[in-house]
Formats: C-alpha cells, structure tokens, sequence
C-alpha cells in the first residue's frame, strides 16, 4: 500500500487497508478522476456503494492499471436525503451495469442513465421504496420496456428465459431485419438469489459454501477469491503448498471449461468429431480434479487458511502421465478442429468485438484477450502461485468467434505447461493454517483469473470484526453487454454460435 | 394395381426410418461413440404416436391439416418413383411435373403450418425454408429435363429406368453431374448438413426443424414420418440414377437398390461427420453450385445431341 499525495490510494491484489485511508472526493472530483484516469487506460474494475452510516452511503470506485498491477481507490458519499448521483454512463460506457446495480441495491438514482432498468429484480438493501415501484412484485421482465425497433420490416425475437438446452434462465430480446440483428437486449436476474447479502449475515463456514455456488462451473476461481480475501483481512499468509494446489485447481478447471467449450463451439457449427473428443478431454480434466479434491468441479479444495487435500507423490505422477496424454490429444482434435476449412468459414468473422468497444465495454478474460487487450490477472495483477510462476498472456486481436475458440486453445495449453511445471516441484508445508479474527474497520480485494476472466471480492468489515459489505463481482458482468455489441449486424442464425464463443455465467451475473 | 400401390407404400413405411438409423450410426462411429441403437428412429415413432396432441390457441386447422397434408403428399409422390424390382404402381405422360408440385404443395402446407403458430422461430424457418426450397426446386426441375432429353420420356419412372442403361456409356459425365447436382439438392431437401443440422436443439439456428416446434403427439409423428419417407423418396431417384442395374433379375435389382440406398445413408452420414454447417447466407451459393453443375451437363447434351 502507498499513498501519493492526499488523494490518492493505491493497492495491490489481495491487499487490506483501513477504510479510513480511503480518499472521500466530492462528487465531482470523484467523477472527473474517474473519466480522467479511465481516458488514460485505467478499467473500471469496480463500482459499488457501502451504507456507511444511517445518513450516508458511500460509492467506492477502483480503477485498474492494467501494466502496473496497481489499483486506485477512492470514494464519495451521497446522503440518504438526496439519494441520486450523476451517471456517468454516457462519457463511460463500462459504468452502465455497476450503476443500475447501485441503483437497485440501495435506490439511488444515478441522474442522466441513458437505459436505467433493473438488473436482478429484488428489493432495496436500505428498505426504502424502489426506483422502480414494481420490481419486485412483478415477475421478471417486469413492465420495463425493451429497446424497440419500429418499421413495416423490422421483427422482433423473443427468447428465453426457458432455453432448448440444459442451460440456464435468461431472457435474449432481438430486432431484426430480416435475418440480421439489429440490437440484443439481454435481461438476466432470474438466478438471483442474494449472495452478497447472505453472505454478511452467515457464519465462515457456511460462506465458503455459498461462494462455491456463485457459479457452479467457476468453483475455485470464485473460493480461492474469498479466500484470499479472508485471509488478507485476517493477516494470514497461506503455506507455498497450499499456492500451489489451489494454483493446480483453478488451471484444471481452467482446461475442463476450455476444452469444453471447444467442443460447444464444434458441437454449434455441427462439427461432430471435434464436439465428441473435446467433450471427452473434458471429462480427463475433471476426473483429474476429482482426485485432487474428490469433485469433479473442484468442491471443497480451497478453504480459508490454505487447502483441505494433498498431492502426494504417487498423485504427481499419474498427474504427470495423464496430463501429457491430454496435452498430446489436445494438439491433434485442435488441429483438427482450427485446419479445417469448413469450420473456418463459420468462426472467422463471425461476432466482431473491436479492440476499441473491447476496451468501452471494459470486457475481461478471454474475450477481451481475443479482441486484443493485454489483460491477465495472472499476470497483470499475480497472486498466490502466479507470482512466482509467470504465464505469458495470450492474445488474438480478430475479435470475432474464430479469435475466442483459438485463445482458449493457447490458453489451455499453457495451463497443461504450467501444471506439468509446478508438478516437479510442489514445496512441503502447512495444508491449512488456523486464522485469526478479521481486522476491524478494514477493506480488502482480491482478485483471481477465473477462466472466464477477472473475478474481483471486496470485503469492507464493521468495528467489531464482522463482514459488513461483501461485493462479488464473476467476469460475466463485464462481458454479458460484449456479446450484445458482437451480434449487431450479425446474422440471428450465428447467435448461439457467438453465445457459446463468449460462454457467460447467468448465476455468476445475478448472484 | 390396388396391391401394387399397398406393397409400394408398406416397403417405405417399413424401411424409411431405417435408413436415419444408419446415419446415425455412422455419424457416431466417427465421433467415436456407440450411438442410438439402429431402430431408434422406429422407437421414436412409436412414442410420438403414444403422445396426445397440444394445440396453441392461437392456431387454426390450418394447423392441425398441415401434417396430414405433408404425410399425404409424400404418400402420393413416392408412388411415381420405382424401388428396385418393385415398378411405380401410378405413371403417365408428364407425371414428373407432377412429383414437382406435389412437393411444391407438401412444402406449402408446411409453411403455411409454422405461420399459422405465430411464432417467431416458426415464421424465420418458414421464410428459410421458402428461400432455400424455390431455389433447389428449380435445380431440380434441370435434373428432370436432362434426364427426360437422355431417355426420351416424360414419364418419371421410366427417366430413371432401363434407358439410363444406355446412357451411361455414352453421358457418363452427364450423368454424374445431373447425380451430383442432384445429391445437394437431396441434402437440402432433407435438411441435412451441410445445409441444416437434423440433430441441433438450437431454434434460431434451424430451417426444417423449426416448423415442427410446436408439433406434437400424432402430428409430430406425422411429419416426423414424412421427413424420413422423403428422404427415402428422394434417395430412391439418386440410386436410381447412379446405379444402372436395370436389365438385372426383379430380385437382384432389388438388392442393389437395397444395397444402394444403406450406401446413400452411410455416404449421408460421412458428408455429416466431416464437414461443418455452413453459414446460413452461404446456402443459396451451395444451390447455385448445384445449378451450375446441373447446367453444364445440360449444354453438354445441347451441344453433343442425344
């Protein structure tokens, strides 16, 4: 942690600090630095309001440095009387969800929203009336209207929030013109179940648990999050052992979701040999994970203060056997699949995301790696094992399908590297350690890459050591509007194709 | 003649659902799996016809007649083409205008069907199918008119017959791209990939499938049924054509056909394992090939003189 002058804070991943060191800006400031420093290439990496006191809520933003692995934070307050603050969506796009979910969360208004309609349909956290008088009331979508497009040919497409797959609820509103789209409005919140409140009112143990649940295919991801977190508020640094096991489960569910979705992708063009051997590389992965931790989607591994199960040497090397098997069938079903002319003709500019609405929409994780953008939490932002052990960022910059199937090729067989490299090595120690209390009026973040991107935890704790504030936020709440810019112009027949591209979470977007 | 059309129609509607289990079994064997048992096509059936029907309210009878219409048709045009040693129990002069508009009205009642559920999936496979159908009709009408110039007839089943013996010698590359043309035009008729995936649960990605959403119980069946006699229909005339085993015995013409058509579902099945969909605005440029390809071999015969 270093301060620069008065107004500034900043820290890095997996950090805690006094609430108090956090700059209080006026409004203004608080919005000019914003847009200042995001013109200068920071990310929103997140926005999210506190109630600090019966008067006052606090909004905190960080803003993410991406090459210097630093994070600013500061804050403003609005009182409880006024209620409403200035959008700043029109100047800076990537704003637009994090203020309607301030707006839902603890009915303010963010004043000059261009598209203020609620998120996930529930209640105020402060017990006030709603911005919206019926939300929660109605079933969703509500009577909020939808962006329309009016004209003798133009149509309209409704689908969800039942799906033709095992999948899950989500409502897709298309306009189109024949067979091209012309807008997406997409409108989740049928998942929510009210993680971040639940989680400030349950014990430790049962936390853990729920964090397991926000997204039910990005266990670790989410837990070695909160875990971090915990243990950085509770001054606990965890054994080089337990980096490296928790290390070893987010690559293999890193390489299970990939490969996955290689074959979805495969499966969605109609491609069926690479659809079934991808589908079965997936198993590999997950069996491996099964014996790590006893879950094929990685359950119960990470807990705070370190990891519940051990690698002995036995487990290394049938690791180290299976693993190169699948680094070998890797390479030759991927090869099948990307040298394949027919396949090409359908990924190749297929759902073009430029580099420029990329950095807009402040997407993250392997879309924003294939539309170009040099972002890696891993990387940019190391924590645990990362910090020792480098990953290169990959990235494509074509942006369309073809770019978002090949990252996670290059990615996956990093993650097989990476594995195969800590394998030789994986240092004695604690499994997991005893922790103390959490430190009382104190912040802290962390920050893992998922494998759909950057997942971000904040916790802010109350005077007497209990959590007060847990914001979570899964990086398909960076990417869901990502894949409304992506199908514009498209045609309506290759949306499953670019929804299956971008591969988002709708329990990770509504927690 | 009354026995004659029973023993046309029982041998389709024993055999047609037999040859989608063969396709299926070869796509799974090239994806490595085991698959569907081989009459799982039959099974299927028998459930839909189990089932009880659901209507919308907001469909007509236009609805409910859409099926029986699309079974009936098939029915009736199937009776123009022979399979093997058994003849085509109904031909005349000109009866392959007929099969073309016999099809023309199959293909009506389907559309109209889907329109008539006001649904949006419906109404965008309703417009696909309309687009991509007019332009593989007309190919097919170019395949009709070279065979009809080769074998100096206008009667369907005997374009296809024992003359085409005798072409093959001296139009063997007439022949082969009429078959060629005539095997896109196949796949698109019975929405197969490239053209449609048959298996995908994907609606807005679908042409054929999509009319048949809101089916079900015996309507399902139906045209579930229709979809796969079509397929043998329109399989028998491309056996018919590529295979010149006319002059055999009633018996062994029948093997070979036999024969020929569980070759025609394996080569369907190969086509669908190797290669991916193509993009829905490529499609027309697929038919056009076909057009091409059928084309050519009519400027052949123009210039050659039959």
């Amino acid at each position: 942690m270093e301060k620069q002058g008065f107004q500034e804070l900043y820290v890095r991943n997996g950090q805690s600090w006094a609430i108090s060191a956090v700059p209080l800006l006026a409004e203004q400031c608080f919005q000019e630095k914003i847009l200042k420093d995001c013109s200068l290439g920071s990310r929103l990496v997140n926005l999210f309001a506190y109630q600090e006191d019966s008067e006052y809520i606090r909004i905190f933003a960080m803003l993410g440095k991406d090459n210097e692995g630093k994070i600013a934070i500061f804050s403003m307050r609005v009182s409880v009387a006024k209620a409403c603050f200035q959008s700043l969506t029109v100047d800076l796009p990537q704003a637009q969800l994090f203020e309607r979910e301030i707006a839902e969360q603890f009915a303010l208004t963010p004043i000059g929203h261009p598209w203020l309609k609620p998120l996930r349909y529930h209640k105020n956290y402060r017990n006030v009336p709603d911005i919206w008088p019926e939300i929660a009331t109605r079933p969703i979508p509500g009577v909020y209207p939808f962006y329309q497009i009016k004209g003798e040919e133009a149509h309209e497409v409704a689908v969800g929030p039942v799906h033709a797959g095992v999948i899950e609820p989500g409502h897709f509103r298309f306009q189109c013109h024949g067979e091209i789209i012309f807008n997406l409005e997409i409108q989740l919140g049928y998942q929510h179940r009210g993680i971040e409140k639940l989680m400030k009112d349950v014990s430790a143990d049962r936390a853990v648990q729920i964090v397991e649940s926000i997204s039910g295919d990005t266990v670790i991801g989410h837990t070695s999050a909160y875990c971090n977190l915990i243990e950085s508020l509770s001054g606990c640094e965890i054994s080089p052992q337990a980096q490296v096991i928790r290390a070893i489960g987010l690559e293999l569910e890193r390489l299970a979701n990939h490969t996955g979705d290689l074959g979805a992708l495969s499966k969605d063009i109609g491609f069926l040999p690479t659809a079934a051997y991808f589908g079965r590389l997936r198993g590999e992965f997950l069996n491996l994970s099964m014996e790590l931790c006893g879950s094929r989607f990685g359950r119960s591994l990470c807990r705070v203060g370190g990891v519940l199960f051990d690698i002995d040497n036995e487990m290394i090397k049938d690791f180290q056997k299976r693993l190169l098997v699948a680094q070998k069938d890797l390479k030759n079903i991927s090869r099948l699949l990307f040298m394949k002319p027919s396949v090409l003709s359908r990924f190749e500019g297929t759902g073009i995301v430029t580099n420029k609405i990329a950095k807009e929409l402040g997407l993250v994780g392997p879309a924003a790696r294939a539309s170009g953008c040099v972002c890696d939490t891993r990387t940019n932002y190391a924590f645990g094992m990362y910090r020792f052990n480098h990953i290169p960022i990959s990235t494509v910059n074509s942006g369309d399908v073809y770019a978002r199937g090949f990252i996670r090729w290059i990615e996956s067989q990093r993650s097989i590297e990476f594995i195969l490299d800590v394998l030789n090595h994986i240092p004695e120690g604690d499994l997991q350690l005893k922790t103390n209390s959490l430190k009382p009026n104190h912040m802290a973040l962390a920050m893992t890459e998922g494998w759909r991107g950057e997942i971000v935890h904040v916790a802010i704790t109350d005077a007497a050591s209990r959590l007060a504030r847990y914001k979570i936020k899964d990086p398909s709440f960076n990417n869901w509007p990502g894949l409304a810019l992506a199908v514009r112009q498209a045609q309506i027949s290759d949306f499953p194709l670019c929804n299956k591209s971008f591969n988002l979470s709708y329990a990770g977007h509504d927690l | 003649m009354g026995i004659q059309i029973l023993l046309h129609l029982t041998v389709m509607l024993v055999l047609a659902p037999l040859l989608f289990g063969i396709i299926g079994k070869t796509k799974a064997l090239f994806a490595g799996r085991w698959g569907a048992p081989l009459f799982q096509p039959y099974y299927d059936i028998i459930k839909f016809f189990k089932k009880g029907n659901v209507y919308s309210t907001t469909t007509t009878w236009i609805f409910q007649v859409a099926p029986l219409v699309y079974l009936a048709t098939i029915l009736v045009s199937s009776l123009l083409i022979p399979f093997g040693g058994l003849k085509a129990p109904v031909y005349f002069w000109g009866d392959f205008i007929l099969f073309i508009y016999i099809s023309g009205l199959s293909r009506y009642f389907i559309i109209i069907g889907a329109l008539d559920t006001g649904s949006s999936f419906e109404g965008m496979g309703a417009s696909r199918e309309a687009t991509f159908s007019c332009l593989a009709e007309i190919v097919l009408a170019l395949d009709f008119i070279i065979l009809a110039i080769l074998s100096k007839q206008l009667i369907l089943s005997e374009m296809v017959g024992g003359t085409i013996l005798s072409s093959w010698p001296l139009f063997g590359p007439v022949l082969l791209l009429v078959g060629l043309s005539y095997f896109l035009v196949l796949l698109v008729e019975s929405a197969r990939i490239p053209i449609d995936d048959p298996t995908t649960h994907l609606e807005l990605t679908m042409i054929h499938e999509v009319m048949f959403l809101d089916h079900s119980g015996w309507d399902l069946a139906c045209v579930s049924y229709a979809s796969m006699m079509k397929f043998f229909v329109l399989g028998s005339l491309f056996v018919n054509i590529l295979i010149p085993f006319h002059n055999l015995s009633a018996i062994l013409q029948t093997v070979v056909f036999g024969v020929g058509m569980i070759g025609l579902a394996i080569i369907v099945g190969i086509v669908e394992s190797c290669i991916a969909r193509l993009r829905l605005n490529r499609i027309p440029e697929l038919i056009i090939g076909a057009f091409v390809l059928a084309l050519v071999g009519l400027l052949i015969i123009l210039i050659k003189g039959v």
